[in-house]
């Protein structure tokens, strides 16, 4: 029996699988941008495991003309190159999808399924009739399995070469062999193969200005525009990456001209102690300092995050999530460190949070950060995850205004010491709760003062009388309501029709969110969605709860974090909540997103009305 | 220790030094450590150095630990910033901090618990860096603070005061400080204030990371028979290899000695070292010479001081990370931002 294709248009999610270290990264990333210099839409993911060489890795593209980045879930047809994940590559493909492998040592039937359409290509007998080098056999097998599927999915061949030529440029040794190679696999598919098969890309126009960049990167490049100076670090999986970011983009933007030297300084610590250490003190001593780091990273930051929050320190950490508790899942994402960060360091503490949706906002977040951390003296988390950090994502070009400064916040200055301004290191003079500061070495008689994390008065000396702590723990309870009014404000995404139900949502769910809205509301189900972009949270987070019969709170974390900090800080009742929560380690779905909200709404439509309101 | 205030009056006649303070303007708040603590005397040198150094006292930045010894920034230079940050992490904090201001002064203070057994990491790797500090390690032997347990400093076979024998093997911070790249290393006693002062002077003056280990007696928990942590102990097994003169410019070095006995060493600043040898065959300029002496001594019981070793050519972690001349936190947006530029290059590379 013959199996049902699969027909699509610039609508399919296509998945390599591959061996870690077999150079196929760079090859299937050149497959994902060329589907974009189409003006296709693609989100590409990489599925990877905490290894360096040998264990399966995946990369997965959703090609999608309507530009839904999250990940969709299944697989319409599977590029198979690991024989050690066959069986597993096999299942996921969707009946009538098809499976692209490699057939120069012929499979049994048994192997195989008959409900999937099957395209072998001897690419091994191909490749070892070309190349002597083994080397080379493994690499341009991947060239050459680019090449096959342009025919497959009648790609614009010239697309791939213009892009081969950018990659390679100056390069001619590299670029001839590529180009021959993607070349030879395109014809061998053309004459051997039935192309193209029932999924295309067609040319589209839906790309725009849009560009395709990792949050990690986005963030790095933000600490560069929002004036970072120190970055002190240490490496861990999904963040070291920003760091290496900042490295590369500071030779190329902070160089002084003049005197060869340079405008930053990084230090690779020895540990997540001593990089938060370093960052504690140069922002003490007026320089903009971050870090990057991830949940065990922020365990072993947490006594220096409570000092820089009681001392009233500036200190900004890029928080890239991944799969927790303990080591957890190092190279799986998701949004669970919210509690940690909230409340990191013993003793009543509460930090300020962002919660970044993509590489753009993790661009501005982090500048923004920098600037918050400033005016609050205290320390600002930036909350990204491995599903943003470490994906190439297409998102809005990055923006900046030329008019911006930095906020240095409240910096006393020798001038303003010398004409006697009172100087109070914890007093609060504008009712705002935040007080002044002063740098080391400003004035020779006035303004210094000893940073301690013990308790202390209005006037930094050291006290343990009752009154003067619990004045100086209401002052940062008000600062804390200050940080409200400077954070990004939540964003509103009304439904078309009145809406019983609302959804809260936050960072990397957003792209899988704005679908299963859509998918949704074409089954009738209207819901009007809040994007939360901060903590502390703003009223109109409680307004938008208050508002609604029930509120989904989707999350990527199994205990409902974000739901608990809702509870606990916007006194908002729990039973007007309604917990979707995804925690496997994988990027949350429209598809899991629409099931979980259809099945609770469907339940609750068929109570009686006077259950309902009682709920 | 008393509660008294100290008057801020000074009487009228104090000498001046050349940038127009007092003894006095270099002092802190009174102690309240206990009376006879070898700590106030360390905090007592540190005042006298830096009053002959000509320091202005606002140019100094004082961090350090938890702890009897963290406690003393609070107790010099009252008119410097200070920085009572976390147990063991004064050295990051530190580091930071010079990194955003290479123009202060950086003084670290520390304890043996803060430095040897919590903070060891990051002891070892302020040294490793070359940061740019002096790094006082003010060592009893002991928890003060908590009530007399050991530290990781104390000697195998020294007794308590509640009488348990310490069974562990000390850390020797000063040839671990050796052995981890520290361009400046010398050890003292704070009963020896004539040998102490010159050595602060010098670590001051060194421009890479200075660190001296001063033994100083905690009259509470580390002072009675047994201890090799006493004034007792401390006097009668003290082997100081020379003595050190700091003289501000070449100039200024009038006082001669015999050939071969004295080794003189120019600092950045343009200061001079001037080390006279007590021990003839002691060479402070040989790391692996210092090292196999420190403990070929330490062997027979004797805590061997002065300075140790110096590498008069050090450099510091800003010359490793080649940063800009101007202090990081006097840059505004106009040196740091790249601007609109830069941004739309880059937007336009990642289409």
């Amino acid at each position: 029996m013959k199996a049902k294709r699969l027909e699509a248009v610039n609508d399919f999610v296509i998945k390599f699988a591959n061996v870690n270290g077999s150079g196929s990264a760079s090859a299937n990333e050149l497959f994902a941008r060329s589907i974009l210099r189409m003006g296709v839409p693609v989100s590409p993911r990489n599925i990877f495991p905490s290894n360096i060489q040998g264990l399966p890795t995946w990369y997965e593209v959703r090609v999608t003309e309507r530009g839904w980045l999250g990940r969709r879930g299944g697989v319409d047809l599977m590029v198979a190159m690991n024989p050690q994940t066959w069986n597993q590559d096999l299942a996921e493909i969707a009946p009538g999808g098809y499976l692209f492998y490699d057939s120069t040592r012929p499979l049994p039937q048994s192997r195989l399924r008959e409900d999937i359409n099957a395209i072998g290509m001897p690419l091994t007998d191909i490749c070892n009739a070309t190349y002597d080098d083994s080397r080379q056999r493994q690499l341009f097998k991947n060239i050459i399995y680019v090449g096959a599927l342009a025919a497959l999915l009648d790609m614009d061949a010239g697309a791939i070469a213009e892009l081969i030529g950018e990659q390679y440029k100056g390069k001619e040794k590299l670029l001839k062999p590529n180009l021959n190679a993607m070349q030879m696999g395109r014809d061998y598919a053309l004459a051997h193969l039935d192309c193209p098969i029932g999924l295309r890309v067609r040319k589209a126009d839906a790309v725009g200005k849009k560009i395709f960049m990792e949050g990690n990167s986005a963030a790095a490049l933000g600490a560069v525009y929002g004036g970072a100076t120190v970055c002190a670090w240490y490496p861990i999986t999904p963040s070291s990456s920003v760091a290496e970011a900042f490295e590369r983009y500071c030779k190329r933007l902070r160089v002084d001209q003049a005197s060869g030297k340079n405008k930053f300084a990084i230090v690779q610590a020895e540990d997540e102690l001593a990089s938060i250490g370093m960052v504690t003190g140069a922002g003490w001593n007026g320089a903009r300092a971050f870090t990057a780091t991830s949940g065990p990273g922020i365990s072993l930051m947490s006594e220096f995050i409570g000092l820089a929050y009681f001392a009233e320190i500036p200190v900004t950490i890029i928080d890239v999530q991944r799969g927790g508790p303990s080591t957890g899942m190092p190279t799986r994402t998701q949004q669970s460190d919210i509690l940690c960060t909230a409340y990191a360091s013993h003793g009543d503490t509460k930090h300020v949070l962002l919660f970044p949706e993509d590489p753009k906002e993790c661009f501005e977040f982090t500048a923004l950060a920098l600037d918050l951390a400033d005016r609050l003296q205290t320390p600002v988390f930036v909350m990204t995850d491995l599903d943003i950090g470490m994906n190439t994502r297409l998102c809005d070009p990055l923006e900046w205004d030329d008019s911006r400064t930095y906020d240095r916040g409240k910096v006393m200055s020798a001038e303003e010491l010398q004409a006697g301004k009172d100087f109070g290191r914890y007093l609060d003079v504008d009712g705002d709760g935040i007080a002044y500061r002063t740098y080391p070495g400003t004035h020779p008689t006035r303004g210094a003062y000893f940073t301690r994390g013990t308790t202390k008065d209005r006037y930094a000396r050291y006290s343990e009388a009752g009154p003067d702590y619990v004045d100086n723990m209401q002052r940062l309870l008000k600062k804390f309501e200050t940080a409200k009014t400077l954070v990004p404000k939540p964003l509103l995404t009304p439904a078309q029709h009145p809406a019983r139900f609302g959804a809260i949502y936050f960072g990397s769910t957003s792209p899988a969110m704005a679908e299963a809205l859509d998918s949704l509301a074409a089954q009738g189900t209207y819901v009007n969605a809040l994007r939360v972009r901060a903590f502390p949270f703003q009223d109109e987070i409680a307004d938008f709860i208050a508002a609604h019969s029930k509120v989904f709170v989707v999350e990527q974390n199994r205990d409902a974090q974000l739901k608990t900090l809702l509870v606990n800080e916007a006194h908002v009742n729990p039973a007007s909540l309604i917990s979707v929560l995804h925690y496997d380690g994988t990027p949350v779905t429209a598809r899991y997103i629409v099931k979980e909200i259809s099945a609770v709404s469907a339940a609750l439509n068929v109570r009686p009305l006077k259950q309902d309101k009682a709920a | 220790m008393t509660y008294l205030t100290k008057p801020k009056l000074h009487h009228p006649t104090l000498k001046t030094n050349k940038v127009g303070y007092t003894r006095r303007d270099y002092e802190g708040k009174i102690s309240t450590l206990c009376a006879g603590c070898g700590h106030d005397s360390i905090s007592a040198s540190i005042i006298q150095a830096c009053w002959e150094l000509d320091i202005q006292p606002h140019r100094v930045a004082k961090l350090s630990g938890i702890g009897c010894s963290s406690k003393t920034p609070d107790y010099f230079l009252g008119s410097s910033h200070g920085f009572n940050s976390v147990h063991g992490r004064m050295p990051s904090v530190l580091t930071g901090a010079n990194l955003a201001n290479r123009e202060l002064i950086y003084l670290g203070v520390s304890g043996d618990g803060d430095s040897a057994s919590i903070g060891i990491g990051q002891f070892a790797h302020i040294m490793r860096r070359g940061v740019n500090l002096t790094y006082v390690l003010e060592n009893n032997g002991v928890y003060g603070l908590t009530k007399g347990q050991f530290s990781a400093t104390a000697d195998a076979g020294s007794k308590s005061k509640r009488g348990v024998i310490n069974r562990d093997a000390p850390v020797d911070t000063v040839s671990l400080a050796l052995q981890l790249g520290a361009s400046y290393v010398a050890r003292s006693f704070s009963g020896d204030k004539k040998q102490l002062v010159p050595l602060i002077k010098g670590a001051i003056a060194h421009q890479g990371a200075a660190f001296i280990d001063v033994v100083s007696p905690c009259v509470a928990f580390n002072n009675h028979e047994g201890s090799t942590k006493s004034y007792d102990h401390v006097r009668e097994h003290n082997e100081s290899v020379n003595r050190l003169d700091f003289w501000p410019t070449r100039d200024a070095i009038k006082v001669e000695y015999g050939e071969g006995t004295v080794i003189d060493l120019p600092q950045h600043d343009g200061s001079i070292l001037r080390l006279r040898k007590i021990h003839a065959e002691y060479d402070p300029l040989d790391r692996v010479k210092a090292l196999n002496y420190i403990a070929e001594h330490q062997a027979k019981g004797e805590l061997v001081t002065g300075l140790l070793y110096i590498d008069p050519e050090a450099d510091d972690l800003h010359a490793h990370l080649n940063t800009v001349d101007t202090p990081f936190n006097q840059l505004g947006a106009a040196e740091l931002c790249p601007g609109t530029g830069p941004l739309e290059k880059l937007n336009a590379s990642l289409r």
